[in-house]
């Protein structure tokens, strides 16, 4: 980063930092609420919000000179999200139930 | 000068500048690093090669009568291993990548020197660790480590050969990683990304390979070693575990290895036709992109190698469209070629006839993938010496033969020596018919059904595995031939002039061999790449300073 | 002529002869911009690294959803909670540590370095702690692993598989020792830089070593941040 990244970064970083721990918070007060298969998608949707609060304003991804590294960042999770995807195309259709010789163990 | 020139007696260069052990062992030179890689793969090719010996002796005879069946497991997995690991996939990127690639963009070293040795010292780390599980009683997993048999009933060095690889992994990621950020930041000026080699595209997308998919087999031989070292259930059905989710974690990262292993050849051969038909390459935007979407596609079809395994059948056809879809950018790479040749003044350089051989065996073993990509055949040949003859032609039809037209093309970059050109071709023709005595006969075998891996076979394949086998004798001829003379060079060949081959190229503008920065001053760059009818016409490549 | 062993852009800067600047590299700003560059790649490669664990913790949850709930409801959540905002807290004290170089403030840069050593501390200590409790209540995956009579959180009566329980373990021990690993070795870098800032090698034009030390970090925080939701908060309403 240059050496004038913003002119008073110090208000950015209070407000990520407390953000980051309201979300926290939140995290854990939501999932004692019984919401079905919700639960999940709002967990990981609060992480994902934090995760890119640090990457953002911590990690000065906003303020990157090019778009290359957002490009990284980007490119980095689509392929983790082509392993979790394909992977998941496998076991969501198989038509047989779990084989798991642990079942009758 | 554009031209040959007249060689000067005893120029400082990269090899002269300084001498002693500990020059070359604490050098942050590339392209004396290239030279370091160069001989460790170089011995790790032998090994390879001597296992390679090993099966075809125990496949002359229809008995399993040379070695037991166990390890005759070892001698194959031992094969696998060390060919993938330790020679294909360093090979290209790890010699001739690093010794070209900041010249080509350019450049007076890669990005991140000190971290280009370390990658060095890791390869050797592993390498060590390798050697030791070998001699030690080795492996008999294969080289894919399916589970449960490599985490719970092998009685073999598993956990040593895993983390022997895995620390091979870092060493992949640092040089990959180093090559994208020298690609993207060390550029001269005037070196636009459409003005550069496509043998620099060509490693840009294996270097996008290495550093996305090698972390995740590095992962997976973790789990693989914590679960054999601690009784875990990860992949142990009996325990409540699923193989398959092994074989899912480890293809992911090795069918994208496999393009690893060709992307750099395939570089190779886009510089070697264009000097040796003195054209530019035909569509040079589909070659260089064809190479990014050969990495990206390259991650999307993991599963072909699981067909037989037990995945849903919806998610094998998945895979299996996906696998036909991947073929496309490769063929889109032959057909330019072949359209660079077409009118071209062709010349039967050496080089020129790696890269022919190039062309035509990684055709047929391209063609031969989309058989297996087909699940009604893939049924009845994975698993047979179909595969095993498949991906060799890519591999050694392939790859080594790029790898072999590269080392002759710019051999003379790299020791200021030219080879003995009548030795250089016989040996390519040698190398060339070896090769398909060995590998085609193998075909023959597999879909004939004879399976891979095992040490006794049916007394009616015999004939086709004795052709097997006498090919792979006059292949280790012509592999030991540009050994011996690649050798007798460096003592006694006729000095390089800068520019043997009138090629086009940074490369080509500097002395054989370079000086220890590359270049006098800082080029800049006005011309487009394989720009032969300018230097065929006369217009001379001159390189601009900077300033 | 220009030096043969230096490469100098046409545009003059006025500490392109730094101490710092490599010979290889033109410009400060190539160096910096290169090192950032790398570091983000390097985060890539431990972001896949990451992913094939979570890979096998999506499927093996998708399996065994009750089973792993149980075992999810045995583990401290308190102190997942709390090593969280600590983790929260030691990614500020990164960020003002490079501010504190940024503005030439010796005194900020240091004690912020010290502080984020301290929660990256205080993170394993209770990291510490929480595998002790799993020893000590033998969820350990193992010849002495137990997980007989453990209620699955929404189904009273019914218990948990232990097998399919110690797959859970074995995935949470797995990626939080990772994870903890990666702090080991992130306090190690922390230390040097803290030995190099005391040493006054930070200025405000050259602190490239902190800034791509805090990436490392922030990473470290980040993978937490997943790690807390999935592993200490499956089914926890029950």
């Amino acid at each position: 980063m240059s050496v004038h990244a913003k002119s008073n970064p110090l208000k950015a970083y209070i407000f990520v930092w407390i953000a980051l721990l309201v979300g926290t918070f939140l995290t854990y007060r939501v999932a004692l609420i019984d919401l079905g298969p919700f639960n999940p998608v709002i967990a990981l949707a609060i992480a994902t919000t934090k995760a890119l609060l640090v990457a953002l304003f911590f990690m000065h991804l906003r303020h990157a000179n090019e778009r290359l590294l957002k490009l990284v960042v980007i490119s980095t999770i689509f392929f983790l999200g082509i392993l979790l995807f394909l992977t998941l195309t496998d076991y969501v259709s198989r038509p047989w139930t779990i084989t798991s010789l642990a079942w009758f163990m | 000068m554009a031209t040959a020139t007249v060689p000067q007696i005893e120029r400082e260069n990269y090899l002269n500048k300084e001498y002693g052990i500990g020059s070359w062992l604490l050098t942050t030179d590339h392209k004396r690093i290239a030279l370091l890689y160069l001989i460790s793969i170089t011995f790790f090719f032998f090994i390879g090669g001597f296992y390679a010996l090993l099966i075809r002796l125990e496949l002359l005879t229809p008995a399993g009568d040379l070695v037991q069946a166990d390890t005759y497991n070892k001698i194959f997995t031992m094969h696998g291993q060390v060919m993938v690991f330790f020679f294909l996939i360093p090979s290209i990127p790890a010699v001739l990548g690093n010794f070209l690639i900041p010249i080509m963009v350019g450049a007076k070293d890669l990005a991140f020197p000190r971290i280009n040795l370390l990658s060095w010292y890791i390869y050797i780390v592993a390498g060590i660790l390798m050697m030791h599980c070998m001699l030690t009683g080795g492996v008999d997993t294969g080289w894919t480590f399916y589970t449960p048999f490599s985490t719970a009933f092998s009685n073999t060095k598993v956990i040593e050969a895993g983390l022997a690889i895995f620390v091979s992994g870092f060493s992949s990621i640092l040089t990959g990683l180093n090559f994208v950020v020298t690609i993207h930041r060390m550029r001269a000026p005037g070196m636009t990304w459409s003005r550069l080699p496509l043998f620099v595209w060509s490693h840009y997308a294996t270097s996008i390979i290495q550093i996305l998919g090698t972390p995740v087999i590095a992962i997976t031989l973790v789990l693989v070693v914590a679960e054999r070292a601690l009784h875990l259930g990860i992949f142990d059905p009996r325990l409540g575990g699923d193989p398959l989710l092994f074989q899912h974690l480890f293809w992911f990262y090795s069918h994208p290895a496999v393009y690893i292993m060709i992307l750099p050849s395939m570089g190779v051969v886009s510089e070697i036709i264009p000097c040796f038909s003195r054209k530019r390459i035909f569509g040079y935007s589909f070659v260089a992109l064809s190479s990014i979407a050969i990495a990206v596609f390259g991650f999307l079809v993991w599963a072909h190698h699981m067909f037989v395994a037990g995945i849903s059948v919806y998610a094998a056809l998945v895979f299996s469209i996906l696998s036909y879809a991947v073929a496309v950018p490769s063929a889109v790479k032959v057909f330019n070629w072949t359209a660079t040749l077409y009118k071209g003044s062709i010349h039967y350089d050496a080089p020129m006839l790696y890269a022919f051989g190039f062309v035509g065996l990684f055709t047929i073993g391209g063609l031969t993938g989309l058989f297996l990509s087909a699940l009604g055949i893939d049924m009845h040949v994975h698993d047979t010496y179909f595969v095993i003859a498949h991906f060799h032609y890519i591999m050694v039809g392939g790859a080594l033969m790029g790898y072999l037209g590269g080392m002759h093309f710019w051999w003379p970059k790299i020791s200021g020596k030219l080879y003995p050109e009548g030795w250089a071709r016989l040996a390519a023709l040698v190398v060339f018919l070896g090769f398909n005595l060995t590998f085609f006969p193998q075909f023959i075998l597999g879909y004939l059904g004879m399976p891979r891996r095992y040490h006794q076979y049916p007394p009616e394949f015999q004939v086709l595995n004795v052709l097997s086998t006498a090919g792979a004798s006059v292949l280790a001829v012509g592999y030991l031939m540009p050994m011996i003379y690649f050798l007798w060079s460096m003592r006694y060949g006729k000095p390089a002039p800068n520019n043997p081959w009138n090629a086009a190229g940074l490369e080509w503008t500097i002395q054989s061999p370079p000086t220890t920065f590359n270049f006098p001053e800082q080029p800049v760059v006005t011309w487009e790449a394989y720009n032969y009818d300018e230097i065929d016409t006369g217009h001379k490549q001159e390189v601009q300073v900077a300033g | 002529m220009p030096d043969s062993t230096a490469a100098v852009s046409t545009s003059a800067h006025d500490d392109v002869h730094s101490p710092a600047l490599l010979h290889h590299f033109a410009t400060p700003e190539q160096q910096r911009n290169s090192a950032s560059f790398g570091m983000w790649i390097f985060l890539g490669t431990e972001v896949m690294f990451f992913g094939g664990l979570f890979c096998a913790y999506l499927i093996y949850r998708r399996w065994y959803f009750a089973d792993f709930a149980a075992a999810s409801a045995s583990i401290d959540v308190k102190m997942g909670a709390i090593n969280t905002a600590v983790l929260i807290c030691s990614s500020l004290t990164v960020v003002l540590a490079i501010w504190g170089a940024e503005l030439r403030n010796r005194a900020l840069m240091i004690g912020m370095l010290l502080l984020t050593m301290l929660f990256g501390l205080t993170f394993l200590g209770i990291k510490g702690i929480e595998y002790k409790q799993k020893f000590d209540e033998h969820h350990v995956p193992g010849a002495s692993f137990n997980f007989e009579h453990e209620e699955v959180p929404s189904q009273p009566g019914h218990y948990a598989n232990a097998y399919h329980a110690q797959i859970f373990f074995a995935l949470y021990f797995i990626m939080t020792g990772l994870h903890a690993l990666h702090m080991v070795v992130g306090l190690g870098i922390f230390t040097w830089l803290l030995i190099m800032a005391w040493k006054g090698r930070f200025t405000p034009e050259y602190h490239t070593p902190l800034e791509i030390g805090g990436l490392y970090w922030h990473f470290v925080d980040i993978v937490w941040i997943y790690l807390f939701p999935l592993l200490y908060l499956i089914d926890r309403h029950k």
